[in-house]
């Protein structure tokens, strides 16, 4: 068993900012000697993933464009990260998107459009990811997703992005069962809510996160760093006999009733 | 010029890298000053982190110029 990921590659998608969940699932892998690659969707991000990147000490990470809406670019992302380092042990794919007037008001008024939308970008492209990213996971591997509380229970304003969570819970049961016999594991990290740009387009955020500072076990949100280090210990052989797992890093908001 | 139009103005500069000069009271975020609409989130949560303030989604979405942000952060200050 072993603790070090020196001389271990792992690909992070979904970074947009400092404040991204990606970026603390970033410098955890960093900080135990991980090579990283960065992905970026569109070239408005491109310029703070890099700039991000080069800021880490040590090895500078690839950036890379891959929009996992798209199976082509999806194709020749795994393709040039294949060219430049032949193997990868592991994926944290932390990627979502609802269109920001279905993240308000009833759910029902969801479009198909909408809802097709929100599943593709936030479930479907785990399971594209999955199966390109396999042929490179020659020596095993780890996948992690980030997922969210309202994927299990009904959470006010998150809609059809709720649904997509239900969605990507599955999907990860799946991708565990058949990935488990080339010695890949995927799981779900539920992280607690945490102020990035992504949970910004929520309506009434900022109650959301208050609520949970007065009502979970720990009397306080969740931190990028905190759902970073259970990333690390999902992508390591610490985790080496966890596979279809969803672990709740919440504050243990999960276990409140009334 | 008051502090916090020049902590509002150093943040704007840093975020949207527009030219000092371009960030009067007057300047509209998305047509003077080139931001989109997740440029104006990110400003909003700089802002808040700076001033120690949550601004609500109410207000925010009436914060269409520089001046109004710096009115708002004034009236809450």
């Amino acid at each position: 068993m072993t603790f070090s990921l020196k001389g271990k590659t792992f690909v992070i998608m979904g970074i947009a900012n400092k404040r991204s969940i990606g970026w603390g699932i970033a410098r955890s892998l960093h900080n135990a000697g991980a090579q990283l690659i960065f992905t970026y969707n569109r070239d408005r991000m491109e310029k703070n993933v890099r700039d991000l990147a080069e800021g880490l000490e040590g090895e500078t990470p690839l950036v890379l464009q891959c929009d996992v809406s798209n199976d082509e670019s999806i194709q020749s992302f795994f393709h040039a990260v294949k060219e430049k380092v032949g193997v990868i042990h592991g994926i944290a794919h932390c990627v979502a998107f609802a269109n920001r007037e279905d993240l308000e008001g009833e759910f029902v008024d969801t479009s198909r459009e909408g809802f097709l939308l929100a599943h593709n970008v936030s479930s479907y492209s785990l399971t594209a990811v999955a199966r390109e990213a396999r042929p490179l996971m020659t020596e095993g591997g780890s996948i992690i997703t980030i997922t969210y509380l309202g994927g299990e229970r009904v959470v006010r304003n998150y809609n059809v992005m709720g649904v997509a969570k239900a969605s990507l819970e599955a999907n990860v049961k799946y991708l565990a069962n058949d990935l488990g016999k080339d010695g890949i594991r995927v799981n779900a990290i539920s992280a607690g809510p945490i102020r990035t740009l992504s949970a910004k387009g929520i309506r009434d955020f900022n109650s959301v996160l208050n609520e949970i500072e007065e009502r979970a076990p720990l009397r306080r949100s969740v931190t990028a760093e905190e759902v970073g280090d259970t990333a690390l210990f999902l992508l390591s052989d610490l985790s080496r006999g966890v596979t279809g797992e969803n672990i709740h890093v919440d504050s243990g908001f999960h276990i409140i009733s009334i | 010029m008051s502090e916090v139009l020049e902590r509002v103005t150093k943040i704007i500069v840093d975020r949207l890298g527009v030219d000092e000069s371009k960030v009067t009271l007057e300047a509209t975020f998305k047509d003077d000053l080139g931001a989109d609409s997740l440029d104006v989130v990110e400003l909003v949560m700089e802002l808040e982190d700076e001033f120690g303030l949550q601004f609500s989604d109410e207000d925010s979405e009436k914060i269409l110029t520089v001046g109004n942000a710096v009115d708002y952060i004034n009236s809450k200050l």
